[in-house]
């Protein structure tokens, strides 16, 4: 680490390490919710999760909150995952990873549904 | 860079790593590493998370907002598996203060009362980030007052917002920061030092140490400014030796601090230059005392000086010295950002800002909290400390150190600020609150507090030396059951010669305990001495020894 020389560098830290605060700040833009029942996990929640978290890093987005929960009861639709982004309640059913990474480009970072995918969409 | 979906933090204060926090964290560590979760889940040592009533490791899991205590090794796995890979909370591990405590966001909703009359302002890091990891802590927007300083204040402007917000040394004596800043700055010198009093050994407190192990850049923050102000050129942080943990937490942050141009020469690419180092003391309760600490960095056997002149014209090494405690320095860059106005709309009039105290004794629930000036003793005791331990009735409260003073149930309405507090002889002092409750015998406790001062007095002066060996004599007769009707006198005229002529604030302040139990609890210890008997039942009369 170069010693800091000037106000600009110190920002620029500072703006960086918030951002990988994100996940404590509890005001993420996104929230994510995975669905981690036995189901979801046999069905390849896992993966799809996974891969998620890679497309975020590679997209260098954090500003998104991941929480894992039990099933929704809805088994033949898993693995489920849930996009709360602007006031809106997303719930994608059989989440491939390929889907998962698609999720992340259009609807987590750009805020795009993808229609076709979406089981059930509300206000929240 | 790399993104984790789940913080998980550890509380790593001296309690709770005696109680086996690190431990916890390298099988946290491993058993999310057999999982396959150590791509998602990351795990972050931090300070006390605010509560340490019994020694039981903590730990808080984000974005769940999930507290979880106790954690045993062997309850990690499950955690592990059920919580991190399956999401599913687990309500028996939840902290078990009281079950519906169990997420943070109702923590603070549902115990509005409870929780909130504290106000956190020096405190807010602290179980919130890493203290060892000086980016952990710019994220949480620190060193912004040190970049506001450097960059658009004077150092004049500096100790005027710092006297704007009449802030008051938060050692014990309770002097006005700002003033004392203002003494220091005229005085001439290429060497200036500001040094900070860590060298907390009153009984009963440990506030600082929650301010050096969670959120150590925060008081070096305040130090860097403070020398900004006052044209300070090295620093010390003198610090006792028993803090281990703290002293290890302080020398990583400063060694951050040099690696990012944060101390050292051209600070942030500005011409101003500050040199830090810890200074450690070796066990002696007069070094807290500021200018018997300045002879024992100097390598002098730690005795107070003469005032005047006094450290801020002549000090360590005879030059200009700035002296302060941690919590005084920890309040600086929350002054400097938000101004000197802001912190003055904190408190009441007279005491303003936010106030540590180490809360313990006889009470439910211990640990250090963080008031703004004017809430009661009283509501300290029942809404953030849960009331006396096992229901039992209060005796009394000791505030602000074993040379502090005594209150009794009746005194507890009254507000915690220097001036309210003054009125019944009495003042925050220390900052430390010790509930006792009635199994407790006050001829036992002015004992107890005696034997310390006989022990820590330095024996500079007569009237120090003398009295508290006297003293502490007296009671052991008295609590053995061998009193004379003439001690009370006895106590009592030795008191007031110790308040009257010792050399130091150690021998002024050593029987103030004493004498407000002579006076509130006169009858206590006339019936030790006339009856023999020791009411609490603490006491072991034998009748053996003659006098």
């Amino acid at each position: 680490m170069a010693k800091i020389s000037s106000l600009e560098e110190l920002r620029k830290i500072r703006n960086d390490a918030k951002e990988s605060m994100k996940t404590r700040s509890g005001n993420a833009k996104v929230r994510v919710f995975a669905s981690m029942g036995t189901v979801g996990i046999a069905g390849g929640a896992r993966e799809a999760l996974k891969a998620m978290i890679d497309e975020l890093e590679k997209r260098n987005f954090h500003d998104v909150e991941i929480v894992e929960g039990g099933s929704m009861g809805l088994d033949n639709e898993e693995p489920i995952i849930r996009i709360e982004r602007d006031g809106f309640e997303t719930t994608y059913g059989k989440v491939t990873p390929d889907m998962a990474r698609q999720i992340v480009a259009q609807h987590i970072i750009n805020g795009q549904m993808i229609s076709e995918w979406v089981i059930a969409r509300n206000e929240k | 860079m790399k993104f984790y979906r789940m913080h998980v933090l550890v509380a790593e204060d001296t309690r709770s790593i005696m109680a086996g926090a690190k431990r916890v964290e390298e099988a946290l560590v491993e058993e999310i590493r057999l999982a396959g979760l150590e791509d998602e889940i990351r795990v972050v040592p931090t300070g006390s998370l605010g509560f340490s009533d019994k020694d039981q490791v903590a730990i808080a899991i984000y974005p769940d907002n999930i507290i979880y205590c106790p954690v045993l090794v062997s309850t990690v796995p499950e955690i592990v598996e059920e919580h991190f890979l399956k999401g599913r909370i687990i309500k028996a591990l939840a902290h078990p203060m009281e079950q519906k405590e169990v997420t943070m966001e109702e923590r603070t909703s549902e115990n509005q009362m409870n929780l909130d009359i504290q106000k956190r302002i020096l405190l807010e890091n602290v179980g919130k980030i890493d203290p060892e990891n000086i980016q952990e802590y710019i994220a949480a927007d620190g060193y912004v007052a040190l970049e506001k300083a450097l960059f658009s204040l004077t150092p004049e402007k500096v100790i005027d917002e710092v006297k704007k917000s009449e802030l008051r040394g938060r050692g014990g004596a309770g002097f006005p920061t700002g003033l004392k800043w203002q003494f220091t700055r005229p005085n001439p010198g290429p060497v200036k030092y500001v040094i900070c009093n860590a060298d907390e050994g009153e009984p009963g407190t440990f506030k600082d140490r929650e301010i050096m192990e969670g959120d150590p850049h925060k008081m070096i923050e305040g130090m860097i400014l403070a020398a900004y102000a006052v044209g300070g050129t090295h620093g010390y942080i003198y610090i006792r030796g028993e803090y281990a943990l703290s002293i290890q937490r302080l020398q990583k942050a400063i060694d951050a601090c040099y690696e990012y141009g944060l101390l050292g020469k051209n600070i942030l690419g500005t011409d101003f230059s500050f040199e830090l180092c810890i200074h450690s003391g070796a066990g002696a309760y007069i070094c807290g005392e500021e200018t018997a600490l300045i002879n024992s960095i100097e390598g002098k056997r730690g005795e107070p000086r003469k005032k005047p002149p006094y450290p801020p014209s002549q000090g360590l090494w005879q030059k200009p010295t700035l002296v302060n405690n941690v919590e005084t320095f920890a309040n600086i860059p929350a002054i400097i950002s938000n101004g000197g106005e802001w912190y003055q709309s904190i408190g009441v009039e007279g005491s303003r800002g936010t106030k540590l105290f180490s809360l313990m004794g006889d009470i439910n629930w211990k640990g250090t909290i963080e008031i703004p000036f004017g809430t009661s003793v009283g509501d300290i005791i029942d809404n953030i400390g849960h009331g006396v331990r096992y229901d039992r009735k209060l005796k009394g409260v000791i505030l602000g150190g074993s040379s502090g003073s005594l209150l009794v149930p009746e005194e507890l309405n009254t507000p915690v600020d220097f001036h309210s507090l003054a009125h019944i002889e009495a003042g925050p002092g220390s900052g430390s609150i010790v509930v006792m409750d009635e199994t407790r015998c006050i001829v036992d406790i002015c004992l107890n507090i005696a034997e310390f001062f006989r022990h820590e007095s330095c024996g500079k002066c007569t009237p120090c030396r003398e009295g508290t060996a006297q003293i502490c004599h007296l009671l052991e007769m008295i609590a053995s059951g061998n009193g004379l009707p003439e001690d009370i006198d006895h106590l009592e005229k030795i008191s007031q010669t110790m308040m009257d002529a010792s050399f130091c604030p150690l021998g002024q302040t050593a029987p103030s305990v004493l004498r407000q139990a002579l006076k509130k609890y006169r009858q206590e210890f006339l019936d030790h001495i006339h009856n023999s008997n020791c009411p609490a039942g603490v006491c072991n009369m034998n009748f053996t020894e003659e006098v």
